[in-house]
């Protein structure tokens, strides 16, 4: 007989001993397990193009216009849905992606190695917020910052990893929670460690100082930069907690923008999946909740292990993002103990007496308290081409934790 | 021309007495004739109907719904109403503390994991759940909910009872512990007077008069109305008891009970005997026979039980020890009685006395004329015999005056494998035989003797009635008895009660050997009480008010009702539980 309780813990141990550090970028199809040239991954469950949602057909038309197979968007339309492509959630490849999340063969991708049991995991580089590709805008400002991103940000900072012996995120995170950042929609700390850590050696590795003073002024005014290498880092730390035989703790969250999707570490590889929650949100000027796009985007992660919303506690200074007020941020992490395992281990929250962050979502806690995961997220426009409309906060959908809280029933007969 | 209007939030709970709150607030507002704030269930549907409030929503209303209505006097009105809903709902709770409210029982025992109590008043279909979250959390339940089946509460009450703790209820009113009172209770003075009810009210009249008489209190138990009943057995009842005869601090104890089954308040004044401390009784219904029994004192009512326990205080009462019963001697198939009377009056009184210990004693000059004997001449079970009676002295002495007849009776009864127990009276003075023991006390060695030698043992209990001056010399008459083996009294109450407390003990049935309940831990009950309340917030209140910490957790029914992910829960929390 299977021993719940067990299970759990050791999922949610693997979950917080797992040690991810940053160690280079290359181009996906050099380094992602399984990365074909007519492979395009995206965030969330899997979904068909005709499913798609507006923001990740942007994204998609962006990432063919970025590998140059195509002229125009008319164009890559056309043969995204002629079937020449497919598509894969990037979470069944080892990866993750923000938003729409599309990662295309020539992309450059971080790579986050997980010292402890040895999994790699990937994710993209950051673009900055606003009109980005992965809102699904795909305008050639877009593209020619994702070429720079690919052709000189990637190869300098690949070097600078290299020469620096790779970024430790779990003590850079542990840290970044003591500064004011949740790890996840708050990233002005972690992205100041990650910098510094870096500046002196890219500014080593770099070929010219111009390049070394671009890179440097990107990483400085892009907070985001850190937000990809952090996610792949929860992902190794998901990876860890994943397929434990019994266990009811979520190792997998992640939307595509028309579907939620989870996965249960003791029920295999199975998507448990419902529509895509709309987003509470305030709004760009111009922009209402019409224009909103469902919830999108791979950056649950974050919160699945244990940081982002789950540790708002510890940076109240979100709530001026999500609008409400700091009592709120602190209500949201003590809410988010109801329904997980454990406190973490190496994530601490200062105002909470240095409580562990809330980790390992519990199925059977979410369906018996009716509460759902919060998350914080930005919000993309519904219609490719646009971008980003606005952030706010959304709780995740509670069917697919009944589905797989009866699926678990079956599975384990009881 | 009147408005009904109506509002339905589906997956939200409000305790009943928030919706009550914002009842009264909605039917305030100007406009306002009528409102209803309910859940929707078919029963709350149906007194909605009876006061006019009812509109095709409502009608269409779930059981997990917070159905809302308001009828007013205009469209207007009755719109503005139901805007202030959130408002008013908002009011009450800013009225409360800011600070975080746990959403679970086991969210709240991380915020507060010394708690040692745990008060339930959510709707009974849920109640038993909590309860028995309560327990896996190790904490005493104090039970308030009504509507719990007594399935559950067995169930629960045998969980509890393992674990050595208390379940105070299903439906249980009030309970006073260390000087703090859970759910209604009085402010009563802290003293040496612990109380185990169950009886809610009985339990505040009681705990009311020992404070107005200058007494005070150690505990004051609840176990809820059907814990002395048959199929619940008295655990929690029982479980108190033992808890207070352990306490160093509690020097008498009451027990207050509504009319119990009278097999469970059999039992419990067994076991209370053993308390080794004064025990005032008062089940409400069961008419003492005596006033003392031993350590047991008899109440003729609440306020009795309670003037007695403090006089009991005031004037500690001597009491001796228990004799030792020699049960273990007699043989298999021993369990009767037969008492060889001469006096009438020591006849009847054993008689009386008797029912106290077992169901019938036949006679063949019966209370009751249903115990009568057919033949006097033969004994019949449980048989007293008052050989006084004429159809024994056609023709031959009294008795009191000739043992013969005593004796060759003795000699029968002697011979019967099921007979364990005879009893004698031995009635001195003038007028009586010169030395009746000089007889009757061989021939009880005798009649010993012969059982002893079928591989029995036979007790032989003698009461002996007369004075030191009297002829035959009450001491003399006592020592020669003695020499013939029987335990002798001078009291017929004290030798028929020590005969009882045999026969009880041979005729117990084999089904009453009980669940051993692991004993109540003392400490976790002399501590401070510090307590989660799941339910009623006025509860949390009255002990912020008292100055207990408390902890309200903001409880959802599981699932939101969902019967079919509620179930799996259940069962996957029992798989936990019994891992």
């Amino acid at each position: 007989m299977i021993n719940i309780e067990e299970a759990n813990k050791k999922a949610v141990e693997n979950m917080m001993e797992a040690r991810p550090v940053v160690v280079g970028v290359a181009p996906a199809i050099e380094v992602i397990p399984g990365m074909k040239d007519n492979l395009l991954l995206h965030a969330g469950p899997p979904v068909t193009w005709e499913r798609m949602c507006g923001p990740m057909k942007g994204n998609m038309i962006g990432a063919l216009l970025f590998e140059g197979v195509t002229k125009d968007a008319q164009e890559a339309e056309a043969m995204l849905a002629s079937g020449k492509y497919q598509f894969a959630a990037c979470h069944d490849f080892a990866s993750v992606g923000p938003m729409a999340g599309v990662i295309s063969p020539k992309m450059m991708v971080f790579i986050v190695e997980d010292q402890v049991f040895g999994n790699k995991a990937y994710s993209g580089l950051n673009e900055g917020r606003g009109k980005v590709i992965r809102m699904g805008y795909y305008g050639q400002d877009a593209i020619e910052r994702m070429l720079w991103l690919n052709e000189v940000f990637g190869p300098t900072v690949d070097a600078a990893l290299k020469s620096s012996g790779g970024v430790d995120l779990r003590s850079l995170l542990g840290k970044a929670l003591h500064m004011g950042d949740d790890g996840h929609n708050r990233l002005d700390a972690a992205s100041i460690l990650f910098t510094t850590v870096l500046a002196p050696h890219v500014s080593k590795v770099a070929k010219n100082s111009d390049i070394a003073f671009d890179v440097l002024k990107f990483m400085g005014e892009n907070a985001l930069t850190i937000l990809n290498p952090v996610m792949a880092g929860c992902k190794t730390a998901s990876m860890a907690a994943h397929g434990v035989e019994g266990s009811t703790v979520v190792s997998v969250m992640g939307r595509n923008g028309t579907d939620f999707g989870l996965k249960v570490s003791g029920l295999g590889d199975r998507w448990f999946t419902a529509p895509a929650p709309h987003v509470k949100a305030l709004y760009f000027a111009g922009f209402t909740e019409k224009d909103a796009n469902p919830d999108i985007g791979d950056s649950v992660i974050t919160e699945t292990t244990g940081i982002g919303g789950f540790a708002m506690a510890a940076a109240p200074a979100i709530v001026t993002f999500i609008g409400g007020r700091a009592q709120d941020a602190i209500r949201n992490t003590l809410d988010m103990y109801e329904i997980t395992t454990a406190e973490h281990k190496y994530y601490t929250i200062p105002y909470l007496d240095f409580r562990g962050t809330p980790t390992g979502v519990d199925i059977r806690k979410v369906v018996e308290k009716q509460l759902a995961p919060r998350v914080n997220t930005g919000v993309a426009h519904k219609d490719p081409g646009v971008g980003q409309v606005g952030a706010g906060v959304v709780s995740m959908p509670m069917s697919a934790f009944e589905d797989a809280l009866i699926a678990f029933a079956d599975k384990y007969g009881i | 021309m009147s408005v009904i209007k109506s509002e339905i939030r589906g997956g939200v709970y409000y305790d009943s007495a928030v919706l009550m709150a914002l009842q009264r607030s909605l039917a305030d507002l100007p406009g306002v004739e009528d409102a209803g704030v309910i859940m929707g269930t078919p029963t709350n549907k149906e007194l909605l109907v009876r006061v006019n409030l009812v509109t095709p929503e409502v009608e269409q209303a779930k059981e997990n719904d917070l159905v809302i209505v308001v009828r007013a006097g205009d469209e207007r009105a009755a719109s503005d109403a139901l805007q202030r809903v959130d408002e008013l709902l908002s009011a009450r709770k800013s009225s409360i503390q800011q600070d975080y409210r746990p959403r679970s029982l086991d969210g709240a025992q991380s915020m507060m994991p010394d708690a040692n109590w745990v008060l339930v008043s959510v709707a009974g279909r849920y109640a038993a759940g909590v309860a028995r979250e309560a327990l896996r959390l190790n904490k005493h339940v104090f039970l308030f909910s009504d509507n719990v089946s007594v399935e559950e509460e067995i169930s629960l009450k045998a969980e509890a009872a393992q674990k050595g703790l208390l379940v105070m209820g299903p439906d249980c009113g009030t309970a006073m512990i260390n000087g703090i009172g859970l759910g209604f209770a009085n402010k009563v003075r802290r003293g040496p007077i612990g109380v185990v009810a169950a009886a809610g009210t009985g339990l505040q009249q009681v705990a009311s008069r020992i404070d107005q008489l200058g007494g005070g209190m150690t505990f004051g138990i609840g176990t809820g109305g059907r814990d002395l009943s048959e199929k619940v057995g008295g655990v929690t009842f029982l479980m108190g008891l033992d808890a207070l005869s352990r306490d160093p601090d509690t020097k008498v104890i009451v027990l207050v009970s509504k009319p119990p089954s009278p097999k469970v308040a059999d039992q419990v004044l067994r076991v209370a005997r053993k308390a080794g401390k004064p025990v005032v009784v008062n089940f409400i219904g069961r008419t003492p026979i005596s006033r003392r029994v031993g350590n047991l004192f008899f109440a003729s009512g609440l306020d009795d039980a309670a003037a007695l326990a403090v006089e009991l205080v005031k004037n500690p009462p001597v009491l001796e020890g228990e004799p030792e019963l020699p049960i273990a001697r007699f043989a298999p198939g021993q369990k009767y009685l037969r008492g060889l009377f001469s006096g009438g009056t020591l006849a009847y009184e054993a008689q009386h006395l008797l029912t106290e210990y077992v169901p019938k004693v036949y006679a063949n000059a019966p209370i009751n004329k249903e115990n009568k004997l057919k033949d006097s001449l033969v004994s019949v079970e449980h048989t007293i015999v008052d050989l006084g009676e004429d159809e024994f002295t056609v023709g031959r002495l009294h008795p009191m005056m000739d043992n013969d007849l005593r004796i060759r009776r003795m000699m029968e009864e002697a011979e019967d494998p099921e007979v364990a127990v005879i009893f004698l009276d031995v009635v001195i003075g003038f007028g009586s035989h010169p030395d009746p023991a000089s007889e009757l006390g061989p021939a009880i060695a005798e009649a010993k003797a012969k059982a002893e030698k079928a591989g029995r043992y036979l007790e032989v209990v003698a009461v002996c009635t007369g004075t030191e001056e009297d002829p035959q010399k009450l001491s003399h008459q006592i020592r020669q008895l003695k020499q013939g083996g029987a335990w002798v009294e001078t009291s017929n109450e004290v030798a028929v009660r020590y005969a009882g407390q045999i026969l009880q003990a041979l005729n117990q049935p084999s089904e009453e050997t009980q669940l051993i309940a692991a004993p109540v831990d003392l400490e976790t009950l002399k501590k401070p009480v510090k307590a989660l309340n799941v339910g009623l917030e006025s509860f949390a209140e009255n002990l912020t008010a008292q100055g207990a910490p408390v902890l309200q957790v903001d409880w959802q029914p599981p699932a939101a009702g969902n019967e079919k992910l509620a179930s799996i829960l259940e069962r996957m929390k029992k798989l936990s539980s019994a891992e």
